[in-house]
């Protein structure tokens, strides 16, 4: 259980080396405003509290706990009474309490995403279905499974924001997840339904809010600044899981595929499980495997060990084979525009990526540098193969360090 | 009037009072500064490294005459230049200024360290790095992609064949402009006259070390134990010399099982300083 599992400061263990846990007692709580909780998704012994290599490199510390296979459920986990006996302050609690975290890749901690400032008023929610990456199908599942528990959470977001809409978009290419919120809607005046353009990234916050009310976001703004809150449908259930069953956030559904998997399928994993575990239960590797991918294969982080544990904003586990692995050699750039094309945060990658090659790190910024979404479309389009995105994130990098240095 | 004679008569007229205005402005808009701030810049170095913590060279000049900056504060300059400033100032040199070098705190080349992953991208140390902390198997190493190299304002680095930086010692200036571009801090400013460096960084332990380096500090205390002058601290499974107290024996070097100290026996002090244009 990596102390780093969502954006912002790293947990603080609450417990000692050797120490008895139960199944979903908080094993460790938020450090910082944003931050987040994090609970025993087994319940067993502390064997050790110490640094474990992690996705995005290097190493964080960890609470390694012994599954003793009880099961035993912690005290006081339990129903939390009815969303309507429930106050807004309330439920933001429960979600704090829960260590809930945006599903979708980023882990947000979700209890700061639906407390926004008073002088930000919040119109709309958006549930967001688009799961636009390709392999990862674990909303799309989700969306079809567990519909009532989706809707029931974006009810309690809904409450906790004080919104009157909550629009639930979906792309074209889930029938079934539409016609199921199209059921939701026929009987709840709250939620809307609308169907998307299959297009990558359109699963991107800003750009959905964009696609689904015409507003953009300003320039290192949140949706928030335009009056809209986005959630992940995955987060709702979790959500809707918190209320209705007590369940801190412990488990999740994510996606195991890729060519390189013999069985590829979606599997509900505790959150700590070792990523081997996972594609073993997929029926193990097919071939040699290559890349190993947590995310998307677009925003996904190649890692390089399977030891590392399955994340709270980990949504998929994708392994490429050996052969299936390319390495690619970047020529100059031929001034053809395709990258400017392709990013739909309409910047200009190969510009930013020049100033960030050439150390012009304030130039990059008035390029908008600290607006890139990373998305990959630019790397991906590039006939030259030039690491666009990886020379922006360097300066994304080195951009926020210096903010850092300058307080 | 013929009128190429009106024309340059009107327009010495305008080029005279344009002179005039400007002799004018000249005198009484003039900028004071102190003399002695051109005549300290013109003897220093002039690559603008900032290594001393000034804008360029002009701005070190006017911290010295404003007394912000140390006489002995350009580090490329070295003895020489600060001798020379204190003559400038009018003040007594100072004594104590030592040429320093930057010395790599690792061996681990592309032969003796092992990677861990193959790496597809940006050929930049602080780029490699965002992709699951490099390619390396040691997370204290050298990624051997040169961004030093790239860094250094005098040409003092460069790659060998095997992805390492080497300092050149004679034209390193010791301005410190790659200890700030290493990602992982491998470079140290060190005295030009110690010979006796322990080229690791790793605070993993033994094991750990073995697996990823051949040539990897791996804790085992005999440096410290052997050191007749007690230098070597042990610091996290890292052997650490204090070159305040090392005497350039070399007790050490015999006893380090993996190689990792390395020794340049009587190191030739660099008399000249590099010129630089």
């Amino acid at each position: 259980m990596s102390l780093q599992q969502h954006t912002g400061g790293p947990s603080k263990p609450l417990v000692e080396v050797g120490q008895e846990v139960k199944l979903g007692q908080k094993i460790a709580d938020g450090s910082s405003f944003i931050s987040a909780a994090l609970h025993a998704s087994v319940a067993g012994k502390v064997v050790e509290i110490a640094p474990h290599p992690h996705p995005a490199g290097g190493e964080v510390t960890a609470i390694v706990i012994e599954n003793d296979g009880s099961d035993e459920w912690a005290e006081g986990i339990g129903p939390k009474g009815s969303l309507e006996s429930l106050s807004p302050e309330q439920i933001r609690e429960i979600v704090k309490e829960a260590g809930i975290v945006g599903l979708g890749g980023a882990a947000f901690p979700t209890h700061v995403k639906i407390n926004p400032p008073p002088d930000k008023p919040i119109e709309y929610l958006v549930l967001n279905g688009c799961e636009c990456e390709a392999y990862l199908t674990t909303d799309h599942r989700l969306m079809i499974e567990r519909t009532e528990d989706i809707a029931f959470g974006g009810k309690a977001l809904a409450k906790a924001l004080g919104v009157k809409k909550v629009i639930v978009g979906v792309e074209r290419n889930k029938p079934e997840a539409i016609a199921a919120f199209q059921e939701i809607a026929a009987r709840d005046d709250l939620f809307q339904v609308e169907s998307l353009e299959v297009k990558y990234p359109q699963g991107a916050e800003k750009q959905l809010v964009y696609c689904l009310l015409g507003r953009e976001v300003p320039s290192r703004g949140l949706p928030a600044d335009v009056g809209v809150v986005v959630q992940n449908v995955a987060t709702a259930a979790a959500v809707a899981d918190a209320i209705n069953k007590g369940w801190p956030l412990i488990k999740r559904v994510i996606t195991v595929s890729g060519t390189g998997v013999q069985e590829p399928k979606n599997v509900e994993v505790r959150v700590g499980t070792p990523v081997k575990d996972a594609i073993e239960f997929a029926g193990g590797y097919n071939g040699t495997p290559g890349k190993v991918l947590m995310g998307g294969p677009m925003t996904g982080i190649a890692v390089h060990t399977t030891e590392v544990p399955v994340m709270k904003g980990t949504s998929g586990i994708i392994v490429v084979p050996r052969e299936d692995v390319k390495q690619y050699d970047p020529s100059p750039c031929i001034r053809c525009g395709r990258c400017v094309d392709a990013c739909p945060a309409y910047l200009m990658p190969v510009t930013i990526a020049n100033f960030a090659e050439k150390g012009m790190l304030q130039e990059a910024d008035q390029y908008g540098a600290m607006d890139c979404i990373e998305c990959g479309c630019c790397t991906y389009v590039c006939p030259a193969k030039r690491f666009l995105l990886h020379w922006i994130q360097l300066a994304k990098h080195q951009l926020l360090a210096l903010k850092r240095q300058n307080g | 009037m013929d009128v190429s004679w009106l024309s340059m008569i009107s327009m010495g007229l305008v080029g005279a009072f344009f002179a005039l205005v400007l002799a004018y402005a000249s005198r009484v808009f003039a900028v004071e500064t102190d003399p002695r701030a051109a005549a300290i810049e013109e003897i220093l170095p002039g690559a603008n490294c900032g290594a001393c913590g000034f804008t360029g060279c002009s701005g070190f000049a006017e911290g010295v005459t404003a007394g912000k900056a140390e006489i002995s504060g350009c580090p490329v300059g070295g003895a020489d230049v600060a001798n020379a400033i204190a003559e400038i100032m009018g003040i007594a040199a100072p004594t104590d200024v030592k040429r320093k070098v930057a010395q790599l705190l690792c061996a681990g080349d592309c032969e003796q360290a092992k990677n861990r992953a193959e790496y597809n991208g940006v050929a930049d140390c602080r780029a490699a790095l965002l992709v699951g902390g490099g390619p390396k198997m040691c997370t204290y190493g050298c990624l051997g992609f040169g961004t030093c190299a790239i860094a250094c304002p005098f040409d003092a680095i460069s790659m060998n064949e095997h992805d390492l930086p080497v300092v050149d010692e004679e034209a390193c200036t010791g301005c410190g402009i790659c200890v700030e571009a290493c990602p992982r801090d491998l470079f140290q400013l060190v005295e030009e006259q110690q010979g006796v460096h322990i080229r690791c960084r790793s605070f993993a332990r033994g094991k750990e070390v073995r697996q990823a380096c051949d040539v990897g500090c791996i804790g085992c205390r005999r440096c410290a134990r052997e050191c007749p002058e007690e230098a070597i601290e042990m610091v996290d499974n890292l052997a650490v010399i204090d070159y305040e107290k090392c005497t350039n024996c070399g007790a050490c070097v015999a006893v380090c099982p993996t190689n990792t100290i390395h020794w340049q026996k009587e190191k030739p002090e660099v008399k000249k300083l590099v010129a630089v244009s």
